[in-house]
């Protein structure tokens, strides 16, 4: 196993390019256990186990809804400036995985 | 610690698990992991299953292998199935495809979270009904055409692997291609009537080596429950885990409530306890004893001597101990052969287990068709003691296969 945050590759399902700028929320058919080492993740409709490795990134994850990009969420979870892009690295292959999912700006929130 | 340091010493939950919903089954598999056949009178009650799913949704166990038995032949199972996938477990379920009518699959096409794998141990009818009796290929056959038509995707075809169908593995591929189904191929085990028929059915070392340069070469899409991490000692890991999960990752729940290490364990020295006791399935998974045993190190023996061990980890729990192989010696199958020394060096009064539980049917199935090979071949073993005349000496020892002592 390396050092990667996420565990488990899964089959990719382009759902448009990553950008942490934006705002992002843990998709609805996803659930979380947590566990020692991080969490389990299942998504119920493709029916796909994966792991979260760390736990500073399960909490990345579902810190993602309460905030307007995922830097804030980075920010939350307390991840350490150089660790940041290695985790901006797993939410994006948990974005092309549907884990994670584009949120609609919602009003109050900025582009 | 690396993610599968964390598995060996268990979770909270397990990551999924078996379920066997019944021991009635409209068929008798001679290599039936569980010796089902009859139902056993005090099989978990509607009532009693609801409330392990709801222990299992607390627990976010996220979703169970039902199988049995037959598990469609409980006539409270697609209640069963719309109960567990309203409380957010998942199913996949195995079948002989008996009950699998075109009204069924289309229920099942129309079903969200649900997942069907139909039993298939031969390509062809005469390599599959010499396993799972007559019949039994046009019924699978029959299931995956009735599921193909009605569009449910994606489901799995189920094969163990023996010695007569290892040959025919693209040939299943083709019919997993056809039905636009998925392979999964997994060990045949000592387990169950597997005891009886091991010895015909079980792969050669030739076969075992043409499995695992199949799986390296072909088996990219095809599943494998992480069953053959043994062979990881011819080289390559090959994917999964690579680790036995038997109590720490998995485990069985069988029909009367009993909770098992794995489905191929069925024996007292796996039961960790049972869902009716106080406490339900979460106080066994996270408090039995045994359980605690299997998270805690364990002796490899002399394998951890072999350079090969880090790959192959020892091998199957369940085909040591069915074989009278000791738990911390080789795998029956080892790949380098020291599974097939230890055998030969068992003395003849070595006390094989034998499963706990039968529920076999009384009579056998009726003549093949055929009239073909009868599926227990004498065993080449030595008899208990050479003067043994009497087929029932020696109860609980090896019997030469097919010879049952009830």
């Amino acid at each position: 196993m390396t050092a990667a945050p996420v565990g488990v590759p899964t089959t990719e399902t382009p759902t448009g390019a990553f950008d942490p700028a934006l705002p992002y929320r843990l998709s609805s058919s996803v659930s979380v256990r947590p566990e020692s080492f991080g969490a389990l993740v299942y998504d119920f409709h493709t029916r796909r186990l994966s792991f979260l490795k760390t736990k500073p990134l399960v909490h990345v994850v579902q810190a993602l809804e309460h905030h307007d990009d995922v830097h804030g969420a980075l920010v939350d979870a307390g991840v350490a400036e150089p660790d940041r892009d290695q985790y901006l690295r797993a939410l994006a292959g948990l974005a092309r995985a549907g884990t994670i999912t584009q949120r609609p700006i919602t009003q109050g929130e900025t582009p | 610690m690396k993610l599968v340091e964390h598995f060996t010493h268990g979770l909270t939950s397990p990551i999924c698990l078996t379920w066997e919903l019944t021991y009635a089954c409209n068929l008798s598999c001679v290599h039936c992991l569980s010796s089902s056949g009859r139902r056993d009178p005090n099989e978990l009650s509607t009532a009693e299953a609801k409330a392990v799913i709801d222990e299992l949704q607390r627990m976010q166990v996220f979703y169970v292998n039902i199988g049995g038995g037959e598990p469609t032949v409980r006539s409270d199972f697609w209640e069963l199935l719309d109960y567990a996938i309203a409380h957010d477990v998942g199913v996949k379920f195995s079948t002989n495809g008996v009950k699998l009518d075109e009204a069924r699959a289309a229920q099942l096409a129309a079903t969200d979270y649900v997942d069907v794998q139909i039993s298939l141990d031969g390509a062809t009818a005469e390599v599959n009904d010499h396993v799972r009796g007559p019949g039994s290929y046009d019924t699978a056959i029959r299931a995956m055409e009735n599921l193909y038509e009605a569009g449910f995707g994606q489901f799995k075809i189920s094969v163990v692997v023996t010695r007569q169908n290892v040959g025919q593995l693209d040939d299943f591929k083709a019919i997993a291609d056809r039905y636009g189904a998925q392979l999964r191929i997994t060990r045949l085990r000592p387990s169950g009537r597997g005891a009886d028929s091991w010895d015909e059915l079980h792969p050669t070392q030739a076969q075992q080596r043409q499995l695992y340069d199949w799986l390296v070469a072909r088996g990219e899409d095809v599943l494998t429950g992480d069953s053959f991490f043994h062979l990881s000692a011819y080289g390559q890991e090959l994917p999964g885990l690579n680790l036995c999960g038997a109590g720490r990752v998995v485990c069985l729940i069988d029909p009367v409530g009993d909770v098992y290490a794995c489905p191929f364990a069925i024996h007292d020295q796996f039961l960790a306890g049972n869902v009716r006791s106080e406490g339900g399935f979460r106080e066994v998974w996270q408090h039995s004893e045994l359980f605690g045993e299997l998270r805690g190190p364990q002796s490899g023996g002399a394998c951890t001597k072999c350079s090969h061990y880090d790959a192959c980890q020892g091998g199957c729990m369940a085909a040591k101990f069915f074989t009278g192989l000791p738990l911390d010696g080789p795998d029956p199958e080892c790949v380098l052969g020291n599974g097939e020394t230890a055998l030969a060096k068992l003395e003849m009064d070595t006390v094989i287990p034998k499963p706990s539980l039968d529920h076999s049917h009384r009579k056998t199935r009726g003549e093949r068709k055929d009239g073909g090979p009868v599926p227990l071949t004498l065993s080449v073993r030595r008899p208990d003691k050479a003067c043994d005349s009497d087929p029932l000496a020696g109860e609980g020892r090896r019997l030469p296969a097919g010879v049952r002592v009830n």
